[in-house]
């Protein structure tokens, strides 16, 4: 048929949702159910890093539910995504596990970066307005149950993202045992976010002027903020309209709160700090249009869903922005941008020409590219012991759109290049690394390798480069005015480990160009 | 708007004593003489049923709130024990006028038409004495029960609503004084109340009442004894299921433990015959704890919902209205599968004028349709042995996704509800309970079928409950659509029946507890601020009940700026007509016909963008905050029309409406110099004559001579 049918679960910290995706290539991808039900499971996993017994017989309930519902649509597939934050509770995994034998539906935990690639996938989805808006200084801001992340996007391009862990509910929580004492909740709301506020505005921010805010969270604040005037399809409101709803919401009780907009006593006690979370980061950053999509998770999910399916085209280059985060990463720590241009022309091209024998797709090349921009991070902070370094870096800082998986490889990669490669068996065995994994991080380390050695002198000597693979050979071939003998000694023992991974050997021709 | 000046207790009719009004409007019914005799007998045994239930729920109700010593008055300004107070009185007058028709005009006539009624057993002539003595031997004594009460045996329990022969027995003690013991027995209800005797000389049937009968034969069930007087008497018991929803963990189990409980209620209510001797009612007003106003001493037999039994006496025929065959409807009288049916164009759906058939066919044919993928449907009341629980189960075991509400609060119908909850749970079916504390009264029906272009859902929406049997005896209005924005609706209905979250907003339906009161509040406010401006402004609404203070004092406000208000509501009324300068633009009419007049419409002109909608609330408080209900707008411009043109017919019916008098009184309309109007008639006579497949127009073709350009 022409329609594919999509569901997308989304288990966040309050509440457990699952829309219902119509997709076609026609009439693009509609949204013709949602199911939203109110579980707590992030008030355990913050106060007691536990889901208990209750909230975990509730989401088995609610996900049987969800499971018998997708059959009322006979949906074609589905997506369960838990948001990061579950990733508090230790139990999560058993959790899940049970929820899979009870209903048959595989929950995967999101690492932040991924969930908020989707919260911006679901953004870029609504393509007219987005593209307009990004082409200025953006943030997007999205508060969740357990943290806040800001995205800055500068000139279309996304620029970097960060988590704060001050989300709504983790905040009330923390509030709880000193809200009595006060009466100023909004100061002390705003005293407790003020100073990661401030780091953040010192570190990235800079020059950078904000005009827009997009917001991501909770949708009964769009509703609030659209009030009865229809904002029309931009769906963008202004700063004084936002403040004239915050004065009039932020100073009454969450009782009164859900008797005046008819929602649960819990939700009026979240409203009110993401309200003012809300507003700290407005004031801070200074921007004077806000812009609600009104989209979730589940929309960024379908939307992926229909991209990878091809069932939808999109005019915006996602593995562009990962690549643009990545480089603003290595620009951070001082890599030399001339070295990993140089780099990165020898890994893509020993990549393209041996495509029959590595096998990898798309992604990994991705992986690569990202793995020759950081490479060279960790000089910043020792020079001596760069690879670790660097291995710490990567593994802290938050690439948008990559998953936790894929980070660890980079490391890894990254790790290896300089470092001793260790084999499978003596691999850490803590490590989240299973095989598939560690030959990924053992081939991309060879193509790495060989491609750093080709600009040891970070010189850039090669002015164009081409590979064939001949036989047992991988025949590089650089044109260079330039000599290459520290090139030609160091390919050597890295040549060695290529060919262990590959089972062929590179081998440099040098080319004079007259 | 500030209603606070509509709100006077003045202003307003206590729905009890407005219910007590209803009932006479019924009862009048048995005392048309126009209508065909076994028609009231009918009618007279509804009157008793319904008082029957009046008593078990609403005064139950009230004598609670007395023993909490509740004194809160109600939106007439009387206190719960005015209320009774003033009902003693009136259903008094009500049973009293009750017995008047059955004895002076229905047992006489009956006579004349050659059904003899024997009211004593003492006018039985020798053979038929002979006769039920016979019957009394074989069939009735072999299941008596009879009880008596002395120092060792307590009074024994005495059921609900049966009905019971008392006596009193003389018995000698020790020292040979005579005593006089109470024991009692029941009219057995396995048995048939009527027993038809031999016809006698003339070919008259002739019928005796079974209590006769054992009265008759009661000294064989005391053999020692001497049997001083027997009477039959029956008693009420206080029947409101209240369900402590906070605290039942298991609704189901706490709902089977109360009707375990029903019969052990207070009794409220105690009807004996008029000649009961002295001594036997003293025992009894004793042993029941009941007062002297609670006391019917009734001149009759008791319980006279037997009559509906006798209304199924064989013979008689032309006694009785020959019953209607529903139409079919005009719409579906294709070939087509109902889903191509419905996607030509919103069908609408007047039963019993047209048939019951494609609702059931609805989920009928969605359960063999391979396209189909779930059903969803509310079940409030069910008929036994109903075509659409088995077309649910069949279609769960088709393997479609099947969600049924069964809602177990139905009044009375929990027993039955059970039942069928448990069957669909083995057949396959989803099978949920609505939410703590709200009865889901909507009634719709929810088929999600998988096409070329996606997902379509295809929606049925009535006013009346999934039942065939009673969809031939009620009114009600049905809407077949697959409106995108009626679907989103109707799935959003179900996601909150299953304890969802509701909708960010609803596109086309009017769903209560929370939205439906302030929609309604505004549609009237609408109203008045037209007429304020001077501008054509009116309200038509039909439903069962109006006694909602807020909408009440909302009508008599934009009745006083103007807006002319016609109201079609069949039984309690709180709104008053004619009080000066409040209600004087505002119309009551009750029409109590054949059918049972239950459909719910609402017509608001709107300044010429007139907005009509269907649905299952009426316009009281219960509706609109205790329930789940749906109300919703029918836009096809042809259908509006159609339910306009129902609104209108009811507004001119003359033989069966009663007009709301400003003294609370109800008038049927003077008819001098009008067409005799009945509006059931009328539609039964359109629907059949619509029905019939358009010959006509082929009759009708002509060929048309062109005529000459003109100069």
């Amino acid at each position: 048929m022409a329609v594919t049918i999509f569901a997308a679960i989304d288990v966040g910290s309050y509440n457990v949702c699952m829309d219902i995706y119509q997709i076609s290539p026609k009439s693009g991808i509609n949204k013709i159910d949602e199911i939203r039900s109110r579980l707590e499971i992030g008030r355990d996993a913050y106060g007691k890093g536990k889901i208990s017994y209750e909230f975990a017989q509730e989401l088995c309930e609610v996900l049987g539910d969800f499971a018998r519902i997708m059959k009322e649509y006979g949906v074609d597939g589905y997506r369960a995504c838990a948001t990061s934050t579950l990733q508090e509770a230790k139990n999560v995994w058993m959790v899940l596990d049970q929820v899979y034998q009870r209903t048959g539906i595989k929950v995967e935990i999101l690492s932040n970066s991924e969930q908020r690639f989707y919260g911006y996938k679901s953004i870029a989805a609504k393509e007219a307005a987005f593209s307009n808006i990004i082409q200025k200084g953006t943030a997007i801001i999205e508060i969740g149950g357990g943290n806040v992340q800001i995205s800055l996007f500068d000139k279309d391009a996304l620029v970097t993202t960060q988590n704060f862990k001050m989300g709504s509910l983790r905040i009330r929580e923390r509030l709880v045992p000193v809200e009595k004492e006060t009466i100023y909740y909004e100061h002390l709301v705003e005293e407790l976010i003020h100073n990661d506020i401030l780091s953040f505005k010192k570190l990235h921010l800079k020059e950078r002027k904000i005009d827009n805010i997009i917001f991501l969270g909770d949708l009964l604040i769009e509703n609030l903020l659209k009030g009865k005037e229809d904002m029309g399809e931009s769906n963008t409101v202004s700063r004084e309209r936002f403040m004239k709803v915050y004065e009039k919401i932020v100073h009454k009780s969450p009782e009164q709160i859900s008797v005046d907009l008819g929602i649960t006593l819990e939700h009026a006690s979240i409203l009110i700090p993401t309200l003012i979370i809300f507003r700290v980061f407005i004031d801070e950053m200074g921007a004077d249009n806000l812009w609600l999509p009104g989209t979730q998770l589940n929309d960024g999910i379908s939307y992926d869903f229909a991209q990878k399916k091809r069932l939808i085209r999109s005019t915006h280059n996602f593995e562009n922005d990962i690549l643009v985060s990545a480089k603003n990463i290595a620009k951070r720590y001082m890599s030399n941008k001339s070295h990993i241009q140089a780099v990165m022309q020898v890994a893509e091209t020993i990549f393209d020409s041996t495509k029959k024998i590595h096998g990898m797709d798309a992604r990994e090349k991705l992986l690569l590219q990202i793995a020759v921009i950081l490479h060279d991070c960790g000089k910043y902070i020792s020079m001596s012991d760069a690879a670790k370094c660097g291995y710490g870096i990567i593994m802290s800082t938050e690439i948008i759109g990559l998953s936790h998986a894929e980070r660890e490889l980079i490391a890894n990669v990254v790790k290896y290049n300089t470092e001793p490669f260790k084999y499978y068996g003596e691999a850490d065995s803590k490590s989240t690394i299973d095989r598939n994994t560690y030959m990924l991080i053992g081939k991309l380390t060879a193509i790495l390798r060989v491609a750093n050695a080709l600009d040891r002198s970070h010189k850039q000597k090669a002015e164009s480069i081409k590979a064939t693979v001949k036989e047992k050979e991988l025949i590089i071939t650089i044109d260079t005015q330039e000599d290459m003998i520290l090139e030609e000694g160091l390919l050597k023992e890295k040549a060695d480990f290529f060919e262990e991974v590959f089972s062929i050997r590179p081998v440099l021709r040098r080319k004079k160009k007259r | 708007m500030n209603l606070k000046e509509y709100t006077k207790p003045e202003y307003y009719t206590n729905r009890e004593l407005s219910w007590v009004k209803f009932n006479e409007r019924v009862l009048s019914e048995a005392r048309d003489k126009n209508l065909l005799l076994f028609e009231r007998l009918k009618f007279l045994s509804i009157t008793a049923s319904n008082l029957d239930e009046f008593f078990m729920i609403r005064v139950a109700s009230l004598k609670d709130m007395v023993h909490a010593k509740y004194t809160k008055p109600d939106i007439a300004g009387m206190t719960p024990k005015e209320q009774l107070k003033e009902l003693s009185k009136v259903t008094k007058e009500l049973v009293q006028a009750q017995y008047n028709t059955y004895n002076r005009s229905l047992v006489p006539a009956l006579k004349k038409i050659g059904l003899h009624v024997v009211e004593q057993h003492e006018n039985l002539t020798e053979e038929q004495q002979k006769f039920v003595d016979n019957f009394f031997e074989d069939s009735v004594y072999p299941v008596l029960t009879p009880m008596a009460m002395d120092s060792a045996r307590p009074f024994p329990l005495i059921r609900n609503k049966t009905l019971n022969i008392g006596a009193l027995i003389s018995k000698k003690d020790k020292k040979g004084k005579e005593e006089l013991e109470f024991a009692t027995v029941q009219v057995p209800s396995v048995l048939p109340r009527i027993v038809q005797l031999p016809d006698d000389k003339n070919g008259n049937t002739v019928i005796i009442l079974l209590e006769e009968i054992i009265e008759r034969n009661i000294e064989k069930l005391f053999l020692s004894n001497q049997v001083v007087c027997t009477c039959p008497y029956r008693i009420m018991r206080n029947a409101d299921l209240t369900i402590d929803e906070d605290e039942a963990a298991d609704l189901l189990k706490e709902i089977q433990k109360q009707l375990k409980k029903r019969q052990w209620g207070e009794v409220i209510r105690l009807e004996v015959e008029e000649r009961m001797d002295e001594r036997l009612l003293e025992i009894l007003e004793r042993e029941f704890k009941i007062k002297d106003e609670d006391i019917f001493k009734i001149n009759g037999p008791l319980d006279l919902t037997f009559l509906m039994k006798m209304y199924g006496l064989e013979g008689f025929d032309e006694f009785r209205q020959t019953s209607y065959v529903p139409a079919q409807v005009p719409a579906m009288m294709t070939e087509e599968d109902i889903f191509t049916q419905i996607r030509k164009g919103d069908i609408l759906l007047h039963h019993p004028y047209m048939t019951f058939y494609p609702v059931v066919d609805f989920v009928q044919q969605a359960a063999k349709d391979p396209n189909v993928l779930a059903i969803k449907q509310t079940l409030y009341r069910v008929s036994g042995n109903s075509p659409i629980i088995r077309a649910l189960a069949q279609a769960a075991e088709n393997g479609k996704q099947v969600t049924v509400l069964v809602e177990l609060k139905a009044r009375f119908d929990e027993e039955n509800n059970i039942v069928w909850a448990k069957m669909l749970e083995k057949a396959g079916c989803h099978v949920i309970y609505g939410l703590l504390g709200l009865k889901t009264h909507s009634k719709i029906t929810l088929v999600v079928r998988r096409e070329e272009n996606g997902i379509r859902r295809y929606v049925h929406l009535g006013t009346g409950n999934y039942n065939d049997s009673t969809a031939k005896l009620y009114t009600d209005c049905g809407l077949l659509t697959c409106s995108a924005r009626i679907g989103e609706d109707a799935t959003a209905v179900f996601n909150m029946l299953s304890g969802y979250s509701e909708p960010r907003t609803w596109n086309k339906l009017v769903v209560a507890p929370i939205w439906m009161r302030d929609r309604f509040l505004h549609l009237i406010e609408m109203e008045r601020e037209y007429a304020l401006k001077g501008r054509k402004a009116r309200i038509i609404a039909k439903m069962n009940s109006l006694c909602d203070r807020d909408v009440i004092a909302a009508l008599y406000a934009a009745s006083a700026a103007g807006v002319k208000i016609d109201l079609i509501v069949r039984g309690i009324c709180c709104l008053k007509v004619g009080i000066p300068g409040i209600s004087e633009n505002i119309t009551v009419r009750s029409i109590v016909g054949n059918f049972l007049e239950h459909s719910r419409i609402f017509y608001f002109y709107s300044d010429g963008n007139e907005e009509i909608f269907m649905g299952s609330a009426d316009w009281m408080p219960r509706n609109l905050d205790k329930r789940v209900e749906i109300v919703f707008p029918v836009e096809d411009e042809k259908l509006k029309e159609e339910v306009k043109h129902i609104l209108e017919i009811q507004l001119e019916d003359n033989v069966k409406a009663h007009i709301l008098q400003p003294d609370g009184t109800y008038e049927k309309v003077d008819r001098r110099g009008k067409m005799r109007l009945s509006s059931q008639d009328f539609f039964c006579e359109e629907a059949t004559r619509r029905a019939k497949r358009p010959q006509s127009e082929i009759d009708k073709r002509i060929f048309i001579p062109a005529e000459a350009p003109e100069e």
